[in-house]
């Protein structure tokens, strides 16, 4: 009996050690297919067109006879964007996560984060759906132009929603400043604010760094909200108040018009893979940033 | 000269009342150690000299400190002009995670004591030599401070203190983060200091207090039970529990 169960437990161990272990591979499988896939089909199209026009060809036309697949202006449309959503998002945020950790109350300090993580739950399309019904009106009025469905409005709507992720990192590594860091500059006769200022923003400041890029991640691939609320006009902007289309808009949109295995279709992959090359990037040094703070 | 005058002064953490009805005369320009079991309350009293105690957001106090005639716990007092006026060195180095030079200038430049590079070059300079470091980071001013060894980090946070030139410098038990031959050289450090500045030394290391302060205080409690000269205290105290505590029968 003793030896019965004790090797049924030896059994289930295995058992359920190989389950985890299938898990585990099963992910990293997923993504080198997702990667492959991509790679794959973006490779056959730019067998079959220069990667120099398709980067930098100003015109996007996919369905003419001669099809152009100029992707500047979307590549112009979604840098616009996100740079105007990270120079709104970055201040708010950081002095969000500044007042939450250092400056609330206990109460106050609660109210907000709960508040920033319902923020981060809203879904893109019911930001991009109330962005339309309401701050498109008003950009349309309060800049007098034609229409509010701009990059500026595209950003404003993104930065809604990288706040809430520069805010809770960076006030995971504001609040993971050691307590005597503060100790120190208050005994040396620092004001609240010169110690938030000079000390702990500086000892903080790698995991900031980190935050503000997954920040950028989240704007840049971000998609059913620009698609909504940028205009999707296929040109290079020349002010925040024209309307763009992102690289991400321009797949979700397309996507259904293409025919299966076509070189527009396989265009359209290629742009799924700039976009991947583009937050790869951006995560991998929000990585070395978050790490780094790790370290302190 | 009298320097620091505590008057039935109370200090509660919530509920927890930790210093009871202190009343101490702190003479200017000497070494005074306040030494005690640990847990009685000798860093709460320290740290509420200086008002850094303020951060702790329940704690509570009443009575009077009263620094240079002035009673700190007065409303109309700048808590950062008393901090800065009261030095205080820790219990572990707490330099900042940047250079040395800069963990100088910080104080310079938040008490606006010097703008310009050269003048605050020469305060450095200065203050490092005064705590006999420079000669060993001269070269290394712009490196990180976490560099150096305990006890350079632990001169280099006095000498952080003495660049903003305070009157009084608080200790709380600054050597105990360090090995003997450390400890000796920071003790000679801070002897050289009373000539300037009027030191408050909290230690549990009764030879410590022996060696170089010129009067004692013995908390037990949160009560000061005894107040004399070292001397006193440690050859013939007046009070029992004091002679129990300094001869090392004293349990708590
Ligand atoms: N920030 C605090 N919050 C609550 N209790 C504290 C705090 N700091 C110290 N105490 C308590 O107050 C008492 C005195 O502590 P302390 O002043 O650090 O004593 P000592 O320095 O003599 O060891 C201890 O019982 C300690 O647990
Ligand atoms: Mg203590």
């Amino acid at each position: 009996m003793y030896y019965f169960g004790k090797n049924m437990r030896k059994i289930l161990y295995i058992i359920i050690e190989s389950i985890i272990f299938f898990c585990g591979i099963l992910s990293i499988i997923f993504v080198i297919l997702i990667f492959g896939f991509l790679f794959k089909e973006s490779f056959v199209f730019l067998k079959n067109y220069n990667i120099v026009k398709f980067l930098f060809g100003r015109f996007w036309y996919p369905t003419l006879e001669t099809a152009l697949f100029g992707i500047l202006p979307f590549i112009c449309g979604s840098v616009l964007v996100s740079v105007g959503a990270c120079i709104i998002a970055v201040p708010i945020g950081i002095m969000t996560a500044l007042f939450i950790s250092e400056v609330a109350s206990k109460n106050i300090r609660n109210i907000l984060k709960s508040l920033i993580e319902l923020m981060a739950a809203i879904p893109s399309i019911v930001i991009g759906f109330i962005g339309m019904a309401t701050i498109v009106p008003i950009v349309k009025n309060v800049f007098s132009i034609p229409t509010g469905l701009t990059a500026f409005t595209g950003s404003l709507m993104l930065a809604f929603m990288a706040i809430p992720t520069i805010v809770t990192i960076s006030e995971d590594a504001i609040h993971s400043v050691p307590w005597q860091y503060r100790e120190g500059a208050l005994a040396l006769g620092a004001t609240k604010w010169q110690m938030m200022k000079i000390v702990i923003l500086k000892i903080a400041m790698p995991g900031i760094m980190g935050a503000i890029m997954l920040g950028i991640g989240r704007v840049v691939g971000e998609t059913m909200a620009v698609i909504m609320i940028t205009g999707n006009a296929a040109h290079i902007p020349t002010s925040i108040f024209d309307p763009v289309r992102t690289l991400t808009a321009t797949i979700a949109t397309e996507m259904g018009e293409t025919v299966k295995g076509g070189i527009h279709y396989k265009s359209l992959f290629a742009i799924g893979f700039v976009l991947f090359i583009i937050t790869f990037i951006v995560n991998f040094i929000a990585d070395i940033f978050l790490k780094k703070n790790k370290n302190l | 000269m009298l320097k620091i005058k505590a008057n039935n002064f109370n200090l509660y953490y919530n509920d927890f009342h930790v210093l009871k009805n202190i009343n101490i005369d702190i003479e200017e320009k000497k070494i005074t150690a306040i030494i005690g079991p640990s847990g009685c309350g000798k860093s709460s009293f320290l740290k509420s000299i200086n008002r850094i105690n303020d951060i702790v957001e329940y704690m509570r106090v009443n009575g009077e400190i009263i620094i240079s005639g002035q009673n700190i716990y007065d409303k109309r007092v700048d808590v950062n002009s008393v901090r800065k006026n009261v030095g205080m060195v820790f219990q572990r180095p707490n330099l900042f995670p940047i250079s040395i030079y800069e963990n100088i200038s910080f104080g310079l430049k938040i008490n606006k004591i010097a703008n310009n590079k050269s003048t605050i070059m020469a305060i450095v300079e200065e203050s490092l030599s005064s705590v006999m470091l420079l000669h060993d980071v001269k070269d290394k001013l712009y490196k990180s401070a976490l560099l150096l060894t305990l006890e350079q980090q632990q001169r280099l946070c006095i000498a952080r203190v003495l660049a903003i030139n305070p009157q009084i410098i608080l200790f709380d038990e600054p050597c105990s983060s360090l090995d003997n031959v450390a400890t000796k050289k920071i003790e000679e450090l801070i002897m050289k200091l009373r000539e300037k500045y009027t030191v408050v030394l909290v230690t549990h290391n009764m030879q410590q207090a022996a060696r170089i302060s010129n009067d004692t205080a013995v908390m037990i409690c949160g009560r000061i039970i005894e107040f004399a000269s070292t001397e006193q205290i440690f050859t013939c105290p007046s009070k029992k529990e004091t002679e129990s505590y300094v001869t090392g029968r004293f349990m708590i």
